[in-house]
């Protein structure tokens, strides 16, 4: 099935800055389309991370679409509020927010990790300009937005500042350096997200290096925290109302998702944390997202 | 016969981390972009100058490099213009894979200084001793080493590589250092300066050694050898044309650093040596071990690293010439 025939964005909606004034049902749509163009664009590449760019899929889209005051005319606006993906191997649902945006074109989504596509194996500002920064080393994000945040506190300037991590991510001790700076500085301009799918590379979390419980450790680094379902739009829209409204204190949203989210056979399937689907199994999970 | 006056007193100034701690706070005067991370050695490291006079713009991470480096990369992205410090080795080694991924990947405008570079770190021991750091610093593509010999160089250095915009390391130690240069000396990254003239060989310093090379120099001059002493302030860019000439005018090139010689500035010189006009090298460094506690001026003498060594390096340049 091609492009052409997915259903389309409601584009004559889109304007900027960012964010747009969408119901839920055209949010939910947008994920749908950005399932749909993660599934082509890692089976095209035959190779990636799948599973936990599906599980990100609302929380990007309540981002680009909701929540994130920003302008895809005019990516380095100052005061503009930033995303930064410290899970970098889910960039493929980064790529297709920022496409679906207007930062980047659409139809070149499928060269996705072809030499000298703009879309690389994770995000590369060089490629991108528009990108926040270069990510891929877990651990580091929570750091590079800490850095812009307080730059954005200096500056005087309403800029806000997410990242994403991943909950196997979170093993790496440099995430809890942040953490601590973080609540020490209280950065309240900055939200993390964890996106708690339970599975990383070698299997299920709880049996590679247990995390639990999350959101009482964040909490005791001093964070303010929300435990949340992550694939429910309202939900998250409420999530990041609360994390503007507190002061004092940066907000950590704990997602509850699943790996996979919206393709039945990779859904909580360690095997597609880091494997393309086969062009078989592309077929398969495009019908299931119609 | 009349004694003519020295070219170089070499009378002991301040140390090159105090000389950055002061130019850093007449940087900030002029730059309000500029901000500071230190990870729990302001005292030491010299950033405590500028904490004082500009506390808003001064970030304590604590005992955390990791996180201060990728800090400083969020601070770039964002156009402020962030200098980090700490003990060479702990922003180097603790901080090197956020060195390479937060900073030197997307070539962002950072600035990492290291002090206590070196053995003559002394009593407090190997954990506290960098010599590893030339190799990891000039390992990261676009990043510039700088590591200065006295007090005027750094100086003049740590406010040029703040002017330079993308990444820089500056190599610094905590002993007071000879002084090199008259205070009006001008320096430019990635060009090394001729102290002296020489046609017999040629030895290239760096940091602390530029003065042992110096004294070496006067010592050989009364023996009627003539030789070349070159300060290489910059490690990365080198100055390859300078190593050039000095390889194809003096046919014998010794180099002192203080630092391994795996990975140290020899090795980037005989490089472009070995690239431009071959010729006879030698090398003054740390041979593939890690020192001990004792007094800096122990320390330097125990691993080879004084105007004595540098001599030796040259009568073996000189000999292997013939």
């Amino acid at each position: 099935m091609g492009r052409e025939e997915m259903p389309a964005l409601p584009r004559a909606k889109l304007r900027v800055p960012m964010p747009l004034k969408l119901t839920v049902p055209e949010l939910q749509a947008i994920a749908k389309r950005i399932r749909r163009e993660i599934i082509e664009m890692i089976g095209a590449a035959k190779s990636g991370h799948p599973g936990g760019s599906l599980s990100a899929v609302e929380m990007i889209v309540t981002l680009y679409f909701h929540v994130m005051r920003h302008d895809p005319q005019n990516p380095k606006w100052p005061d503009r509020d930033r995303f930064i993906l410290s899970k970098g191997h889910a960039a493929p649902v980064l790529y297709a927010a920022m496409a679906e945006c207007g930062y980047t074109p659409l139809d070149q989504l499928n060269t996705l990790r072809k030499l000298g596509s703009m879309y690389q194996g994770h995000p590369d500002v060089r490629f991108i300009p528009s990108l926040e920064a270069s990510t891929g080393s877990l651990g580091e994000g929570v750091s590079l937005a800490l850095g812009m945040a307080l730059a954005a506190r200096m500056n005087g300037s309403p800029s806000r500042t997410f990242v994403m991590l991943g909950d196997g991510e979170i093993q790496e001790g440099q995430v809890w350096e942040s953490a601590m700076f973080a609540a020490f500085y209280k950065v309240d301009n900055l939200v993390a997200l964890v996106d708690y799918n339970g599975i990383q590379l070698d299997g299920f979390v709880k049996d590679i290096m247990e995390v639990a419980p999350l959101a009482a450790k964040w909490r005791a680094f001093g964070w303010h925290t929300v435990e949340i379902d992550g694939h429910n739009i309202p939900v998250l829209q409420a999530a990041f109302k609360e994390a503007s409204e507190t002061k004092g204190k940066p907000t950590a949203i704990i997602a509850h998702t699943i790996k996979g989210k919206g393709v039945s056979f990779m859904e909580n399937n360690p095997k597609f944390h880091g494997t393309a689907p086969t062009p078989d199994e592309v077929k398969l999970a495009l019908q299931e997202l119609q | 016969m009349t004694p003519t006056k020295p070219k170089f007193d070499l009378k002991l100034g301040m140390a090159t981390r105090e000389a950055f701690g002061k130019a850093l706070v007449v940087a900030g005067r002029e730059n309000q972009d500029i901000v500071v991370c230190d990870a729990d050695l302001s005292k030491s490291t010299y950033t405590s100058l500028f904490h004082h006079e500009f506390p808003d713009r001064f970030f304590s991470c604590g005992i955390a490099e990791a996180n201060m480096v990728a800090i400083a990369g969020g601070f770039a992205y964002a156009g402020k213009i962030p200098v980090v410090a700490s003990f060479s080795c702990f922003v180097i080694n603790k901080g090197f894979e956020q060195l390479r991924v937060t900073v030197a990947y997307p070539k962002l405008n950072v600035k990492v200084v290291g002090t206590h570079s070196g053995i003559s770190i002394g009593e407090y021991g190997p954990s506290q001793m960098s010599v590893e750091e030339t190799g990891l610093a000039c390992s990261l593509p676009g990043f510039v080493v700088i590591s200065p010999a006295d007090e005027v160089s750094a100086t003049a250095l740590v406010l040029a590589a703040i002017k330079h915009v993308g990444p820089v390391f500056i190599r610094t130690g905590r002993m007071k250092a000879p002084i090199v240069y008259p205070a009006d000396q001008k320096f430019e990254i990635g060009k090394a300066i001729e102290l002296t003239e020489g046609s017999d060989v040629t030895v290239i310093a760096t940091g602390l050694l530029v003065a042992e090379a110096i004294r070496a120099q006067v010592a050989l001059e009364a023996e009627g050898i003539s030789v070349r002493v070159i300060d290489i302030h910059t490690i990365k860019p080198l100055d390859r044309d300078a190593i050039r000439r000095a390889a194809s005018e003096t046919g014998a090139i010794v180099v002192a650093e203080e630092h391994l010689i795996d990975g140290g500035l020899g090795v980037r010189v005989a490089q472009i040596v070995a690239e431009t006009h071959p010729c006879v090298m030698e090398f003054v460094g740390i041979h593939d071990t890690y020192a001990e506690s004792g007094t800096p001026e122990q320390l330097l003498d125990k691993y080879g690293l004084v105007s004595r060594d540098v001599i030796a390096a040259v009568r073996r340049a000189l000999n292997r010439k013939k």
